[in-house]
Parts: C-alpha cells; structure tokens; sequence
C-alpha cells in the first residue's frame, strides 16, 4: 500500500464483494467453529490523491488538458483515478470512452500507440456495475503505461467498440465477448472467438460453474474443484 | 459427379455453392461454371502447415489470396477460469502449460504479477531474480529455435528443422536438470524459484553455450544466402511499422520494421538493466527480416546466460516471508521432483510447527491483498502480459494472459492477402504463433 490510497473523505466506498464464513465453514455441514459468522466485504480501491508521483501527473495533466480542448472537465469523464500496485488505472465512464481512446492515441503529450487489447472482470455482487473492462494502453514514445477501466451493469452489457481507433482490439473485444457476454457496439463482426459459434453462456463470468465430477481415490471422495473447501477470509 | 458423401452442393442467394474434398476439378464441376466463381479454402485446423491447430479460411482467384481469415479456438482448455478454483502457488502449473514453448516466460510474468499484488517485487533475492534471467534467456533460444526448425520445415528446409530440434534438446537437457522437467516446469514461482541450481550446471551450460555457439553459426550460414530460402522469405509478409503499431504487434515483427522496442531494455523487470545486451532490428519488415531478427537474438540471448552465470552469488531463492515462501524443500529424486525426505522427517518426526506451517501453507495458501495488476514481459514472440485480480483470497479472483501470439495472429490476413498461398505458409512461420498461448 503506498500513501496515495488514502480513503477520500468525500467518496462512497464502491461494494465489491461480500464473503460469508470462512475456512468453508459455511459450505460445511455443522459449523461448530463459529467461523460461519464471519462477514468480509471488499470495496474498489479508493481514488489516489494528487500529487500522484511518477509520470502519473503527467498523463492525468495531458488528458485533463485535452479533454478541456473538447469541452469537457475531468470529473465528468474520469470517475476514479487509482493508483495501485505502481500503476495508474482512469475509470472511464463508458459514454466517452471513445473520446478518451481518440485522445490517448493521438495527443502529443499522450501518444498511447498501442492498446494491448482488453479484458474483464465479473463482480456479480457490485450492483450495476457487474462488468468490468480493463484496457492497458502503452505509449512507446514516451515509454509510458496506463490501464484504462469501464464498467457497465449487467442488465445493459454495452461498451463502444474502439476498434476504429485500435484496430489490434478486434480480437480481444471478440474474445471478452466470448467469455463475459460484454457487447463492443461498432465491432464489425462480433462472433465467438475461443468457444463454438452455437456455444450457449459466457464461461469467464463467476455465474458460470466450472464443472468436474468427483473423483475416488482409495476409497476417499475429493469433490469436483468448485465444491471443495474455500478459504477466504 | 462425384460420390463423396461429404461433397455436395446448394443453391443460396450469392448462386449455387459446392463443398468438395477432393477430387478432380472438372469432374465434379463439369461446365457448370458461372462468371462469378470464389474458391473458399479451408485450410487446416489440421494441416502440416499451420503451425499446430490454426485454421486458415482463404478465398482465391487461382492462385493469389484475396482473403485470409484465422479461425482459432481448437486448443481453448479454461485454463484461465481453472486458476480461479485453484490457489496462487497452483497458478504457476496452469500457465506454464499456455505457450507451451516457452512456458519460463508464462511463469515469470504471473509471478512478477503476483509478486505486485503482494508488494513483495523489491524483497525477491538477487539469486532468484539472476536465475530467473538465465532460465528466460535459454528458454528464448529454445523457442527461437523451434521458430526456425517449425518455419524452415513448413517451407521445405527439413534440415532447419533437424538442426533447430536436435538444438534446442540441448537447452531442454539443462532444464531438465535443474527442475527435472523439459516444459512446463512451474519452477518460478511467487517469491522466487522453487530450488536452487543443482551442482555442476554452471560448467553444464558453459559446454552447452560454446556447443549453440557453433551450431548456431552452422544454421545461419545455412540460410541466410541459400536461395531458395530468400526467394521464399524476402518480401514476403510484408508489415510496415504502421501496420506493426496499428495491429499491436511486438516481438521480432516489430523490431524487423526497424523500431528498437524490446521491454527489457524500455521498461525492465527481474534485473534486467544490469545486462550488456544489444536490442536487434532489421527494416525489411519481412519474413527474412523475422528471421534474421531470430537468429542474432539468440546469440545476444547467449551473451546474457553467460553474463547471468557470472552474476550468480550464493544466497536465497525465495522470499524471506515463511507466510509465502514454500516451506518444502524440494529435491530431485530418480523419478523427478520431489518433496525433499530430510523435510518430510523434520515435519513428520519433530517439529509439530512446521507440520502444521507446511499444511496451512500448501493446503490453503497464501493470501494476497485486494487489488489487480498488469505486468508485461517481453517473450520471445512479443509483449506478454499478465493480468491478476485478487479480491484478498488465497485464489485468483480472475486471470488472464494478453498473449502476444494471439494478438500477432490478426496479421495474417494484412501479411497474406495479395500473395499466393505458399507465401501465407511462410506468413504464419515468421509470426511464430504457439496455439497452446493462442487459445489458453
């Protein structure tokens, strides 16, 4: 943990994730220990607080700039910035993500040439904000990283395509389809990429089981790998 | 007509379409031919060709490509959605197992991940960091080899092959005595590496670095003039910076456009800014170029391992954290690696402790705090990159790997279309793709 991820007094901590028992107590019959009680909540990483150190102020001042040249304010592109594990993460809203891209790209300051494609994260219990998309950008002028993150809630699993902007997500768009049920609008052809076309669900997403059968082995039983004894907590 | 019962054919709206294995042209088609005729070819998934299971959908006017299309998804096994139900030690014995030719690298850039996750990546020892690099850089040679044996074969040059395997057992001979394995070790692991260098592997690689030396040259004179091997490289597969920058292309492909980007050099990890190396580029941004590209890589790969060997000080291979380190001491037995006996008596027979440490360690794991992290490492086929997600268990909360094979594929078709069909061949060869990485 670095001394920027001190909580802001002002924000709403995000819910993630609520975790009941632990040592698999709670799947187990008879909780004895008590264990079963146990409640652990995980909440998104609070916003960093300027100044953010390295070459992130940099970027953030370079994208605040341009955003202006557009008429729009930080604030209402950037929801979170997040500084963790010695990166910078902008939590983009989805509606000007392709804005963000355009800029990333093509401002000099910037000069993200490249999009090393994208993937997400299911987080069924953050409400509307269920799917996460995760892109990290890398500008080879600079010599510089960013990873830029959308989320959109499960009901409404739209995120633009920015394909027209980074050719090279073509693929990685198809394969987050694929696996999390993320619809990129603007891909030209978003069909299945790992799985088979007439494939039914979306295999990467935590409400999707992973399957497996129990297996014996001198007479004891180990339960298929999703049934057996979690410790988290 | 023909009597094959997988051929036949059907009206649609675009005119009739005819699906044939086989057989002679005028035969099954007999004088039925419109003005408007595509030949669709499906060529592969398996196909002697396409580099393992690639299928590549071309359309053709005779010929030349007007189309090339990839269809992947043949070796798709989850491992990805498998980490999730398995702890972030286990995790190391999934990705080695993606790009299977260089599964070193698969390892490395999960643990530096991990390593992230945890705040851990400064306490890793120097031992470990040196050993990882000289595991790294004989993996490079290893799979730079099988590029070329692989992409000679597909174009006709058997004894590239021959060479560019007997090669690179030589490498897998080293490995195997240092993990006991020849692929898909998981020997790196988060924290370090899973055991020390056994005696006598220095002198080992020495013998075997002065041996690649020679053969390598040997493969080199073999074709770099040979003249069926230029007119089938030069000019061929032609992907200008522009397209490389575009399509997200890293790697050899990138660095034959003339671009001097390699990630140990920009933006290095495990150490690697305390080596002598040169970044190798040509600018004929084709397949030859590739191939040059390859070839004097492994010779600055060698000069690394020698650079690592002399590096190599006593000391640590793990974390000083008993809370992440793994407690058993490993030890090479007659059938492979193994839990070390002298370890099993001290927990078996002495200390209830450590019985009970060992236990909580490799049954449950270690916890790791909430948090992801994107870490890239330069493989030998590009930018690979790893994406960990914790939500603070001892499990992944979610994995994935930004495989450079994966992303080079989508050149195929800027590569290929416009050429003729043998030249798609020797497209596919100098990208180098390894399905295992593609597919995950």
């Amino acid at each position: 943990m670095s001394e920027n991820e001190i909580v802001n007094p002002n924000e709403t901590p995000i819910l993630k994730n609520v975790i009941k028992g632990a040592f698999g107590s709670s799947t187990q019959s008879g909780d004895t220990s008590g264990f079963g009680g146990l409640v652990t909540t995980i909440s998104q990483t609070p916003s960093a607080q300027r100044p953010y150190g390295n070459y992130f102020d940099q970027i953030a001042d370079a994208l605040a700039r341009a955003l202006k040249e557009e008429n729009l304010s930080f604030e209402q592109v950037v929801e979170r910035v997040i500084i963790h594990a010695d990166q910078l993460t902008f939590m983009v809203k989805k509606e000007h993500l392709l804005k963000v891209a355009q800029i990333l790209r093509d401002d000099a300051d910037l000069r993200f040439e490249m999009c090393m494609g994208v993937t997400g994260v299911h987080w069924p219990k953050e409400k509307d904000r269920e799917l996460h998309a995760i892109y990290p950008f890398v500008s080879i002028t600079h010599n510089r990283r960013v990873l830029v993150e959308v989320v959109t809630p499960d009901t409404n699993p739209h995120i633009p395509s920015i394909t027209s902007i980074y050719p090279s997500n073509n693929w990685h768009e198809r394969e987050t389809y694929d696996f999390f049920g993320i619809i990129f609008d603007g891909h030209p052809a978003l069909t299945r990429i790992e799985m088979p076309d007439d494939w039914v669900g979306h295999p990467q997403r935590k409400d999707y089981p992973l399957g497996g059968i129990p297996v014996e082995y001198k007479g004891a039983v180990i339960p298929a790998p999703d049934n057996r004894r979690n410790y988290h907590g | 007509m023909s009597t094959d019962i997988f051929s036949g054919s059907y009206e649609t709206t675009q005119g009739r379409v005819y699906t044939l294995s086989g057989g002679d042209w005028d035969s099954v088609l007999g004088a039925q031919t419109g003005e408007r005729e595509r030949i669709v070819v499906n060529m592969g998934p398996q196909h002697p060709s396409t580099h393992g299971v690639l299928r590549l959908i071309l359309e053709l006017d005779g010929e030349t490509v007007t189309e090339a299309r990839c269809g992947i998804g043949y070796l798709h096994t989850g491992i990805e959605k498998n980490m999730e139900f398995r702890n972030w030690v286990q995790g190391t014995t999934y990705v080695t197992r993606m790009d299977y030719l260089s599964p070193l690298f698969n390892e490395t850039a999960y643990c530096l991940a991990v390593e992230k996750l945890l705040g851990i990546t400064n306490d890793i020892p120097d031992r470990a960091n040196t050993i990882r690099v000289l595991m790294m850089e004989l993996n490079r040679v290893s799979s730079h080899l099988v590029a070329l044996a692989t992409g000679g074969m597909e174009l006709g040059a058997l004894t590239a092959m021959t060479n560019g395997f007997r090669d690179r057992e030589l490498i897998l001979d080293i490995f195997e005595m240092i993990t006991g394995l020849r692929m898909n070790m998981a020997y790196i692991r988060p924290g370090g590496v899973a055991l020390d260098l056994p005696n006598g592997v220095e002198k080992k690689i020495e013998e075997t670095i002065k041996l690649l030396r020679k053969r390598l040259k040997d493969n080199y004179n073999l074709l770099v003039d040979n003249s069926v091997w230029t007119a089938r490289t030069k000019g061929i597969g032609v992907l200008d910076l522009t397209g490389c920058m575009a399509l997200g292309m890293t790697g050899p492909v990138l660095r034959a456009t003339g671009l001097p980007w390699d990630l140990r050099k920009n933006q290095p990890y495990c150490g690697y800014e305390n080596y002598e190396f040169n970044v190798i580029t040509e600018n004929t941004s084709d397949t030859y170029g590739r191939f040059l590209v390859r070839v004097r890589e492994m010779n600055e790969s060698l000069n690394i391992v020698e650079q690592a060997l002399y590096k190599l000080k006593p000391g640590p291979v793990m974390v000083e954290d008993k809370s992440i380190a793994w407690p058993a001491q490993l030890a090479l037995g007659s059938d492979g690696l193994g839990n070390s006996l002298d370890h099993i008596r001290k927990i078996m027979g002495q200390s209830m402790e450590s019985l009970i440490h060992h236990f909580k360690l490799v049954t449950e794991g270690f916890k790791v705090p909430v948090g992801q992290a994107y870490v890239a490492i330069e493989s030998p086929r590009g930018e690979l990159g790893a994406f960990a997600v914790s939500d603070g268990g001892t499990k992944p909360y979610r994995v994935h790997f930004r495989d450079p094979s994966f992303n080079n594929l989508q050149a195929v078709g800027p590569m290929g279309e416009g050429g003729q069909v043998a030249d798609i061949v020797a497209a596919v060869a100098s990208i180098d793709p390894v399905m295992g990485g593609v597919d995950r």
